[in-house]
């Protein structure tokens, strides 16, 4: 089981705009991937599970899957998760 | 005896009117289209012992859970890639449209939160469980609602968008239209039992006139079809049984709906309401009655982007309507961005500081649900929890008026007491807020208007509520429609007090409620005293040719037999 911790770095947290590139990155993987925070895990695939996990700018989530591609899919959404998405949006506005 | 099974002939007449109370005037024609009202789902179907047997059945209603879930979000992807290409336009003629680009966004989102897989897994299950679509659907969605409810504001607020999703999602699953509001593609009039602020704000330029079953002269649909200038009917018994498709003609005046006309009627209607607005745009200059006495014609406006130049300025700056989607409060330099944009381009702004209420709840404020919200918090009230988002209201709209050199007037809303008013008055005098008012919207302030205009410099009568505080009756409510009428002689006798008063004390008292905006009340109010009406930019030429009719003395006799 491969699993990667990483802090929330959206201005906004992991909501609205942040959640769905999040879920349509985690989605296009093709690893089924699980996304924790403290007591409650959710499917990275799963934009309700997403949002329903509540978490907020500078929050610690930790990410697993497991099988071939499991690293490289989790490496991708990490530095998703790293980038300040409300601020990328601004600057497309 | 069985219906007949031939067409009846088609008939040169309108095969029926319908009446009901005419909101917003103008005359439209063409195909009536009702909109859906939410699904209810129908009684359980009765428990299998052996589901085994009925497999089959099961896996079919699994199916139909897919192809719902599928069908709401293809919708949904489809009207975001819509919206898309509004913000693409928009872009492309020069000028940015955030509210296209951030519609888009927001129905991609609802789109993946259809397609999301945990929810088809929820859903199927129940049904392969025993349960029908509809309802397999719902309790998925429940389920869902309720976490997201329980976390509490952002995503509290998309636990409502969840609700609309069911909607959608339970009504495909029983074979009923989707609710929400109709996309023909063509030109119609929308029907609807009755419209609320969500529904009104997506009305798109195909809407040629509102009717609705409900609804009465002061609720959202007709102060939302003033604003824009479409003819509405409200409290119209009967137009939910018209089926979509019919041709219906509305006078927003008369109040009269006729249905199914032939397209030469429809046709004679569209004509009428042409030149109607034809003459009236002919009009101009300052509200003047027929021998020369000034009524100022001033403008209700949400933003600067409602100002039209063919006012004497603004008389309503309905300031919360800048934040009403807000979750978090607007900071000074955004308020203050937003006053001056409209103190640059009026002569004159009456700023109203928020006024957050039951009808327009601001989330940002984070207020507590109340049994009873119109006798609530509400209006100037939030200020005795939040204190200091009055505060950073003055001192912006303070700072707005020295950026723009502007003459700042402001009010509160819902002052009831002389100890609030001069309140109010203080802490706006003393960030150097050139003229202080209150509002006449409850029956105490209007029965110390004397005492009121002491403290304040002018007053100006917010007739919707104060007829609802007036009569104890709820403002929404169809069924006492005749009661919020505001012809009712106790509601102009206290604005006659408000504006004797003002007379005596030499300070001005309008009127901004929607009766200033009505051509055959308003010069009923010219002659109790009123010194100005502000209304929706789109009733000022009506009212102006209204005042230009009349002498003073005329005025004066209409106010004195509607008191008698």
């Amino acid at each position: 089981m491969a699993h990667r911790t990483v802090v929330v770095a959206s201005a906004g947290g992991l909501h609205a705009r942040p959640a769905k590139l999040f879920v349509q990155a985690a989605a296009r993987l093709g690893v089924p991937v699980t996304v924790r925070l403290g007591e409650k895990a959710v499917p990275a695939k799963s934009m309700l599970g997403v949002l329903s996990l509540g978490a907020g700018h500078g929050a610690e989530v930790t990410l697993e899957a497991d099988g071939p591609g499991a690293e490289e899919a989790l490496d991708s959404l990490v530095a998703l998760l790293s980038r300040d998405l409300d601020a990328e949006e601004a600057l497309d506005a | 005896m069985p219906e007949p099974s031939t067409p009846e002939p088609s008939t040169p007449e309108p095969s029926g009117f319908l009446t009901g109370l005419g909101v917003s005037r103008g005359r439209a024609a063409g195909p009536a289209i009702r909109m859906a009202a939410p699904p209810t789902l129908p009684p359980p179907r009765p428990a299998t012992d052996h589901a085994t047997d009925h497999a089959a059945d099961h896996a079919a209603e699994a199916a139909i859970v897919a192809q719902a879930l599928a069908a709401v979000a293809a919708d949904l992807t489809q009207r975001a890639t819509a919206a898309g290409r509004a913000t693409g336009r928009a872009t492309a003629a020069g000028h940015a449209d955030g509210t296209a680009a951030e519609a888009a966004e927001i129905l991609e989102a609802l789109a993946m939160i259809a397609e999301d897989p945990v929810l088809l897994e929820d859903a199927e299950r129940r049904a392969r469980e025993g349960m029908d679509a509809a309802r397999a659907l719902d309790a998925a969605f429940a389920e869902h609602r309720d976490a997201l409810a329980a976390l509490g504001g952002y995503m509290a607020e998309r636990a409502a968008d969840l609700d609309d999703l069911r909607h959608r999602a339970v009504a495909f699953a029983l074979g009923l239209p989707m609710p929400g509001l109709p996309a023909p593609g063509h030109p119609y009039v929308l029907v609807a039992e009755d419209l609320s602020p969500a529904d009104t704000a997506g009305l798109g330029p195909d809407v040629l006139a509102l009717v609705t079953e409900r609804g009465g002269p002061t609720s959202h649909t007709a102060i939302l079809a003033r604003g824009r200038g479409l003819p509405a009917v409200v409290a119209c018994a009967g137009i939910m049984d018209v089926p979509d498709g019919t041709v219906v003609g509305v006078d927003g005046g008369t109040g009269e709906v006729a249905v199914g006309l032939t397209d030469e009627q429809a046709a004679e209607v569209r004509e009428g309401d042409r030149a109607d607005r034809a003459r009236l745009a002919a009009g101009s200059g300052p509200g003047r009655t027929k021998d020369g006495h000034p009524v100022k014609l001033l403008l209700n406006i949400g933003s600067a982007k409602d100002l039209r130049p063919d006012a004497e300025g603004v008389g309503l700056f309905r300031t919360e309507f800048l934040f009403l989607d807000r979750t978090t409060a607007p900071s000074f330099e955004e308020q203050v961005a937003a006053y001056a944009e409209v103190f640059a381009q009026a002569e004159s702004v009456i700023v109203r500081t928020l006024d957050a209420g039951t009808d327009k709840p601001l989330p940002f404020l984070g207020l507590p649900a109340e049994p009873n919200p119109a006798l609530g918090v509400r209006g100037l009230r939030v200020d005795r929890l939040l204190p200091d988002v009055l505060d950073t209201q003055l001192d912006a709209i303070a700072e707005a008026a020295r950026k723009t050199g502007a003459e700042a007037w402001v009010m509160a809303p819902m002052v009831t007491t002389v100890a609030e008013a001069s309140g109010f008055v203080r802490r706006a005098r003393a960030r150097g807020i050139a003229r202080v008012g209150a509002m006449v919207e409850v029956p105490a302030a209007a029965l110390r208007a004397g005492r009121l205009l002491r403290e304040v410099d002018f007053l100006s009568i917010g007739t919707n509520d104060l007829a609802q505080y007036t009569f104890a009756a709820d403002r929404q409510h169809s069924a006492l429609a005749d009661l919020l009428d505001p012809r009712q002689p106790a509601l102009l006798q206290l604005i006659a007090m408000c504006a004797e008063a003002g007379q005596e004390a030499g300070k001005p008292v309008g009127v901004c409620g929607e009766a200033a905006g009505d051509p055959l009340l308003a010069p009923l109010l010219v002659g109790l005293g009123v010194t100005s009406l502000s209304m929706a930019p789109v009733c000022v030429p009506a009212v102006r040719e209204a005042l230009a009719g009349l002498t003073l003395a005329e005025c004066r006799d209409r106010a004195l037999a509607a008191l008698s």
